[in-house]
């Protein structure tokens, strides 16, 4: 029963990306501009018409909509994405090692939401509707409400202008973590808020249920209730959450890396919506749609494993 | 002397709340001895939960406790919350009423059986396994190597009920409190909760059966206690007890059981909060009379007690 739902779960990924690769191709279609025209002008600004028309017929620009779609979508079937225009690069190659850059980011923003956001959450339930509630949860709503961009300008105010700490933008060879700290924080810190709340609210659940007494009946410390007892179950829910947040968080490097000039899938994406290249939209797009996907489906598979009561199907 | 085991004196407990504090157990005093098995009957909403959690320490947090528990000579209601977690699942274990909100989903059964081993017995995880799949032979639930690593939701409602049974004797406590055991459960399985019981009795453990239930309590216990609207009006051997009640409201609540013509008791249950001054049971008494206005005394007879002004 369960492997079939993951089959089928599977199985519908594919309707889902083709609807994705036609949306995105069509929209950058009809967008203003002409990759051709675009990628043919000198720096000086004039552009030959004989140039831009080789170009199109090299890149089967001269052909009907529907026509490139489908030379696109054949590649992309047998995993041929095509090459940029501007860079000449294969697509592929070049989406994956933008992707790994905003991987890296993502995964130390999500490691800070989950630093901030489940002591604060725990601490907020158990100490429900005191001071110390009143203050996590109105930094929460402040987390929230902070417009990303704003904070990254402030953060850099404060941290690079003023007390010179951290370089102000920059990707360095991508692995010093100077370069992350403030791009991974101003992402961090709104998942951060949001988790925050939910943790909160599926805390005080779980601390009302039945079995917690029955654990403390047992003579187990109050740590232990919390951690092992309740804890594991409050966080259920909350998995969902980091699901949605692991997407808020690519999606959220696109601002977030333009203003730090971090070389990611962000970045890549605004460039070639930009310079009208095709290629490199079609396969960023793309890419990012099954990264979400998976991530979804890999949500579905803790999910799994954190209620057992999924994991193990009664029929069998 | 030595035989007590529980010591209740004095013990009150009121609980805020927006309408006014709840009275919920009003200077309660009773003892249970080594191996008995001893009933608090009473209606539901009457202050019996409480009293038992009054007992295990284990109050909310707003609850105003004053009184004092002994339990094995020792003063539990003045040890510290680390003290008391030792002997909570150690000394005195509780049972609790329903075995699915009570057992976590998201632990193991013999996990969760095996933590008051762990805890106070100090066993290695291994030790505990093995006792704990000793324990689940014991109470039939087998195959125990299969079953100790299942989830709550892959037992059927009788075995649950059987493990949490194991869970609360894992450490071999001396006094099991069970709130409810009965409680929404049909005849036959109230039969099956009666064997374990008595199973577990048998070793040598105490219990204090809070139940509703009188017919549950005829057939478990050495002794009953009845409580009334926070107070216990009356403190009997069984057998004197289901003989001859003393206090008119545990004559009522006999007569009200359907082997004895389901009569029910006139007027309704008092408020909690808003308690009739004087015998709290006097606006629904038979025999009422203007002495019982003032608060009655608690005559004690030859082995029973009874807060009425008929025996004063």
């Amino acid at each position: 029963m369960l492997k079939d739902y993951f089959i089928r779960r599977a199985l519908y990924l594919i309707p889902v990306l083709i609807f994705i690769s036609f949306m995105s191709f069509s929209l950058i279609y009809i967008a203003p501009g002409d990759p051709a025209e675009i990628m043919m002008t000198s720096p000086s600004g004039g552009y030959d018409e004989a140039a831009v028309e080789a170009f199109r017929i090299a890149h089967g620009l001269d052909q009907p909509f529907y026509i490139q779609y489908l030379n696109w979508f054949k590649g992309a079937v047998v995993g041929n994405f095509g090459y940029s225009y501007m860079s000449e690069q294969p697509v592929f190659e070049t989406v994956l090692n933008a992707f790994k850059n905003t991987l890296t980011l993502s995964v130390l923003a999500l490691v800070i939401a989950l630093v901030i956001a489940i002591p604060f959450g725990v601490v907020s339930a158990l100490k429900h509707n005191t001071v110390v509630d009143d203050a996590c949860r109105f930094c929460a709503l402040f987390g929230v409400s902070i417009p990303n961009f704003w904070q990254a300008y402030m953060m850099i105010i404060l941290f690079s202008v003023i007390l010179h700490w951290l370089p102000p933008s920059g990707f360095g060879h991508g692995t010093e973590i100077s370069y992350m700290i403030l791009p991974a924080t101003v992402l961090g810190t709104g998942s951060a808020a949001v988790m925050m709340r939910m943790i909160r609210s599926s805390m005080l659940d779980v601390m009302g249920k039945e079995y917690i007494q029955t654990a403390r009946g047992k003579g187990l410390s109050e740590k232990i209730v919390i951690i092992r007892h309740a804890l594991k179950n409050a966080l259920v829910p909350v998995i969902t959450v980091i699901g949605l947040s692991i997407g808020f968080l690519l999606n959220g490097s696109v601002v977030v890396e333009t203003i730090f000039g971090w070389s990611g899938i962000g970045n890549l994406v605004v460039d070639s919506i930009l310079s009208h290249d095709y290629m490199m939209v079609q396969g960023s797009v793309l890419f990012v749609a099954v990264i979400f996907l998976l991530i979804n489906f890999f949500v579905d598979l803790v999910y799994v494993w954190a209620n057992p009561e999924i994991r193990y199907d009664r029929n069998s | 002397m030595s035989d007590v085991l529980l010591k209740v004196s004095g013990v009150s407990v009121s609980i805020p709340t927006g309408q006014g504090a709840v009275h919920a157990v009003d200077d309660a005093a009773f003892s249970i001895n080594k191996h008995e098995v001893f009933s608090l009957i009473g209606e539901s909403g009457s202050g019996k939960s409480i009293l038992g959690q009054a007992i295990m320490r284990l109050l909310p947090p707003n609850a105003v406790f004053s009184g004092k528990v002994e339990l094995g000579g020792m003063e539990i209601s003045a040890l510290s919350e680390k003290e008391m977690q030792k002997v909570r699942g150690k000394t005195v274990a509780s049972i609790a009423q329903n075995p699915y909100l009570a057992m976590n989903p998201g632990i193991r059964v013999g996990t969760q059986i095996a933590e008051p081993m762990r805890a106070h017995l100090g066993m290695s995880k291994e030790e505990a396994k093995a006792r704990t799949c000793r324990a689940l032979k014991y109470f039939d639930i087998i195959p125990p190597e299969v079953r100790e690593r299942e989830y709550p939701f892959q037992y059927s409602g009788g075995m649950l009920q059987r493990a949490m049974v194991a869970m609360g004797t894992a450490a071999d406590p001396e006094l099991i409190i069970a709130d409810e055991p009965t409680k929404g459960v049909d005849v036959l399985k109230k039969r099956n909760i009666a064997a374990i019981f008595q199973k577990v009795a048998s070793d040598g453990c105490a219990f204090l059966l809070i139940t509703h239930d009188v017919g549950f309590a005829r057939a478990m216990s050495d002794r009953i206690a009845v409580n009334y609207c926070g107070q216990i009006i009356e403190i009997a051997g069984r057998d004197a007890f289901f003989k001859e009640p003393l206090h008119p409201y545990s004559q009522a609540l006999l007569d009200a059981v359907p082997e004895r013509g389901m009569h029910p008791i006139p007027g309704s249950s008092p408020s909690m909060i808003e308690v009739p001054e004087g015998c709290r049971f006097h606006p629904r008494c038979p025999y009422k009379t203007d002495r019982c206005l003032t608060n009655p005394p608690v005559v004690k007879l030859e082995g029973r007690c009874v807060r009425c002004w008929i025996y004063a």
